[in-house]
């Protein structure tokens, strides 16, 4: 059988006539896996190519034309994919919906992108788009994938099973067989595609157009710097709308035979994940500092002397790791040690993970503090940082294996041009970079920097030729005496403690440093149980004092290893989780500090008057159903020790 | 069949001694519907639903089911009929898994012999992947997959009486009878469980009898309602006219009180 191997003739091919291509060399190789009723269930090319050919044509039956836009508005499942391919082998244009997103973000984006055909996964999402369909004048289908609860819709015109969907694209097969691949004939690899809504921290989310070369471009340029294999395993959990995730999800597997996964459910990804024992695993910093709790929490549970043995084993994982991180040789005496370490606790503990067959892990969305950067290549896994815009098709920069360092973001991909403007800003070329800004040209014109795009992010290119990222352009903050740090180091630096969910750093123009800090509800919950400490809601656990004594200690540690300048004067805990429906945070879990400014502005302000020691709060939440809650409680503002006012500063911010 | 009642209990008694746990109590309930049967404890709610399953003997009156006679059968029998049941003080063996009781449960639907069970092929084969198969589809009707290898007496008491109804449901049964399914939970959990209840009947057109303390609840979910108090019906008909009715109230708080 002949086996198509990546190479820079498939960047001429659109996405659609890519499947065909690989569903004709290898009609009966795996292309996805998914965990359904207990078992795994696996489709090859071969049947996913029919599938897409059966949606495609159905959408066709509906009348969706070229220019057309299909939404999708789901968790994962196989059917995004074929979806977005049945819609693009139409000439018409995919574009993603988080799953999360609150009914009004749905609104909104199918409103912006006048969305044709809705694919809604199940009653949840179908209620989303249901509830606003009279504002939604393009609608005319909304399909979903899961009949569960939908019995009684179907009698309105407007709802279609997926099943329904792939049978009015038989009878259309039927009637003219070669239908199909005369539209799939027809696509160009600068076609739009794909759109992808930028996760906005700032603003209202806009959708970058992206074609197929976009994707593949970059996709192959990933596989020239780590090469996949075909029939490697990945496992898709994290948001299918996310771009990083498409690339991941649809463009490497069309382009390499990698082999898709799809878990059974949002809960047991991380279990379906150890079924699976991916090769290549991509995670925002949320995955990786959510695992890191994991373990923390199980040894913090383990015997006196499993946990000496794992403080021991894991200390010589890191010295190790300062090594091969570098693709230096271990001098012999650590090398034996590293390999006890690796018998003995590495790689039982990287199998119970699913981790065990991980050839590269990578990081990408915002940055992973350096801190867990080392904890997971001390464990021996190769855990890389990636870097690009929703713009640029996610990823423009890789580390490369044996360079890497926790404070850079790596080097550019092959075909990927950097530079660094007058202002630091990072400015990035290259064939991943969008076609614009989806009905908002003037918006991209002022993205756009003599051909090159303009990061919105301040760094710098080190000795070595890697990129440094300090911070977003306007994030980076200057104390009132001018002092530069970036916020997002000390956020990190505070989010490893295993005890800190989030943090939300100020002080631009301000005389010193202060946060907001979200507690850990699982961790704190459970050293609280463990001192016989009761509590009952999040807002009772984090105002306890001795909670605040415990998480007063964790600044005082992070303090320490801070310039003058960064170190934490004062600080609150929060008595609410910071929460993506609330608009706190993105669907990527990127924190708003401007917006988490104003919302607490109360408390913002109390941080920086030396008067208050605690400020009155009085809040209203609101339940996932719409009732709402009154909270009244004090929130007490915390000094560590160790901080200094007025104390000039020698050297600059640190990277 | 469709206009005659499913369940028809007709003057029915039960007495322990001198004590009357039941007095001459009748209700019937319809298919495919949500019947409650409230009242105060101690009022013979349990009882009811222990003479309709076969663990007691009316001592007088009649439980038809489907035209068939349940009084004087045996509990295995009754649920052979159809009849299943979820228990207050949760049934389940807790050191197997959530899989393990499910499977469990489905064995009135094996009929290899010992034999056969030794050896996993042909017959055995077929009726334990087929059985398998069911099980998965009440896991996922019940959203039990994270748990599906759970020993059950590591979970939280939420989701082992959401295994205690899964398990009921594994039955197949046509009449569901559940015993204070959301005794203990708070509101998330049992709305939650209200959920499920509402997909039971909406997509399984089981029959629900439902003994129920929160009143909140019964009156938005049923469809009927029958209120027993002292072992004898006081009461019975669609919520809103229960909810006013004087001896209702009267029974529960003892005073005139908007509900």
């Amino acid at each position: 059988m002949s086996r198509l191997t990546p190479n820079e003739a498939l960047l001429e091919l659109t996405l659609p006539q890519l499947l065909l291509k690989r569903a004709r060399a290898a009609p009966n190789a795996v292309a996805l896996r998914q965990k359904d009723l207990g078992i795994w269930r696996e489709l090859s090319w071969g049947e996913v190519a029919e599938q897409v050919r059966y949606a495609a044509l159905g959408l066709l039956s509906l009348g969706v034309a070229p220019g057309d836009k299909v939404a999708v508005l789901a968790d994962n499942i196989p059917e995004w994919p074929m979806m977005e391919l049945a819609a693009q082998a139409l000439g018409a244009v995919s574009i993603g919906v988080y799953a999360s997103s609150v009914r009004d973000e749905v609104k909104y984006l199918l409103e912006y992108s006048e969305a044709v055909v809705v694919l809604a996964e199940d009653q949840e999402q179908v209620d989303k788009v249901v509830d606003v369909r009279d504002e939604l004048p393009h609608l005319k289908k909304i399909i979903f994938e899961d009949p569960r609860g939908m019995r009684s819709y179907l009698e309105d015109n407007l709802f279609l099973s997926w099943e329904g969907l792939l049978e009015l694209g038989q009878t259309l097969s039927k009637k003219e067989p070669e239908l199909f691949e005369q539209h799939v004939a027809q696509g160009q690899p600068d076609d739009v595609c794909h759109l992808s809504a930028t996760s906005g921290t700032t603003g209202r989310p806009k959708a970058a157009m992206l074609s197929h070369r976009n994707y593949l471009s970059m996709g192959y340029a990933l596989h020239q710097v780590d090469p996949i294999a075909e029939g490697d395993d990945y496992v898709s959990f994290l948001p299918f709308a996310w771009i990083v995730e498409q690339v991941f999800g649809l463009a490497v597997p069309l382009l390499t035979g990698m082999v898709v996964n799809f878990p059974e459910s949002g809960e047991t990804a991380m279990e379906d994940l150890k079924e699976i024992g991916p090769h290549m695993m991509l995670g925002a910093p949320r995955v990786w500092e959510g695992v890191q709790s994991q373990i923390w929490v199980k040894m913090d549970e383990a015997y006196p002397v499993n946990r000496w043995i794992y403080k021991r084993l894991m200390e010589v994982g890191r010295r190790a790791a300062e090594y091969r991180m570098r693709g230096k040789p271990l001098p012999l005496g650590l090398n034996l040690a590293y390999r006890f370490a690796h018998f003995a606790l590495f790689r039982p503990l990287k199998d119970q993970l699913g981790f065990l067959r991980l050839k590269r892990a990578y990081t990408g969305g915002a940055a992973l503090g350096p801190d867990s950067f080392k904890f997971f290549q001390g464990m021996g896994m190769n855990l890389k940082q990636v870097y690009g815009q929703t713009e640029t098709s996610g990823l423009a920069y890789v580390q490369r294996d044996g360079e890497i360092n926790p404070d850079t973001v790596g080097k550019p991909l092959p075909g990927v041009e950097v530079s660094i403007s007058e202002a630091g800003e990072v400015l990035t070329k290259c064939d991943g970079v969008c076609h614009g800004y989806y009905k908002r040209e003037d918006e991209f014109e002022e993205e756009l920097s003599e051909g090159y795009f303009r990061s919105g992010d301040a760094g710098y290119l080190n000795d070595g030729g890697d990129l440094v990222i300090i911070d977003r352009v306007g994030d980076v903050m200057h104390t009132q005496e001018g002092q530069m740090f970036s916020p997002q180091f000390i956020e990190n630096k505070l989010k490893f403690s295993p005890f800190i969910k989030e943090a939300v750093v100020y002080g631009d123009a301000k005389p010193y440093v202060t946060a907001m800090i979200n507690i850990d509800p699982l961790t704190v919950g459970k050293w609280a149980e463990d001192r016989g400490i009761s509590y009952t809601t999040y807002a009772d656990l984090s105002q306890n004092e001795e909670v605040s004594k415990l998480i007063l200690s964790e600044v005082e540690a992070v303090n320490k290893d801070l310039q003058a300048a960064e170190k934490l004067e004062r600080f609150v805990l929060l008595y609410k989780l910071l929460d993506a429906d609330d608009e706190e945070l993105t669907r990527t879990g990127k924190v708003r500090r401007g917006f988490v400014g104003n919302r607490y502005d109360d408390i913002l302000n109390a941080l920086y008057d030396r008067n208050f020691d605690k400020v009155h709060v009085r809040a209203e939440f609101k339940y996932q159903d719409g009732q709402t809650a009154n909270l009244e409680t004090d929130v007490r503002v915390l000094e560590p020790r160790g901080a200094k006012t007025n104390e000039t500063v020698t050297s600059g911010g640190k990277a | 069949m469709a206009t005659s009642a499913q369940l028809d209990v007709k003057n029915l008694s039960l007495s322990f001694g001198g004590l009357n746990a039941l007095s001459n109590v009748s209700l019937s309930v319809e298919p495919g519907l949500i019947t409650s049967v409230i009242g105060p404890n101690g009022a013979g709610k349990t009882s009811l639903l222990n003479c309709i399953s076969g663990f007691y003997r009316a001592t007088e009156g009649s439980i038809q089911f489907e035209g068939k006679e349940l009084v004087g059968a045996s509990p295995h029998q009754i649920s052979k009929l159809g009849v299943a049941r979820a228990f207050q003080n949760i049934e389940l063996f807790s050191g197997l898994s959530v899989l393990d009781n499910l499977m469990l449960a489905r064995h009135t639907h094996l009929d290899y012999s010992f034999w056969q069970s030794l050896v996993f092929y042909g017959r055995t084969q077929r009726q334990e992947i087929d059985n398998r198969a069911f099980v998965e589809g009440i896991i996922d009707f019940m959203e039990l997959e994270p748990y599906r290898k759970a020993v059950v007496g590591e979970l939280a008491y939420g989701i082992r009486k959401r295994v205690e109804m899964a398990r009921a449901l594994t039955l197949d049964p046509k009449l569901l009878l559940l015993d204070e399914p959301m005794a203990g939970m708070n509101l998330g959990e049992k709305e939650d469980i209200v959920r499920f209840i509402m997909d039971i009947k909406a997509e399984r057109d089981t029959t629900i009898v439902l003994i129920e303390h929160d009143l909140g609840v019964v009156m938005d979910i049923s469809d009927h309602v029958y209120v027993l108090d002292f072992g004898q019906r006081i009461a019975g008909g669609p919520p809103q006219e229960v909810a006013k009715d004087p001896a209702v109230i009267e029974a529960y708080v003892g005073d005139e009180v908007t509900v």
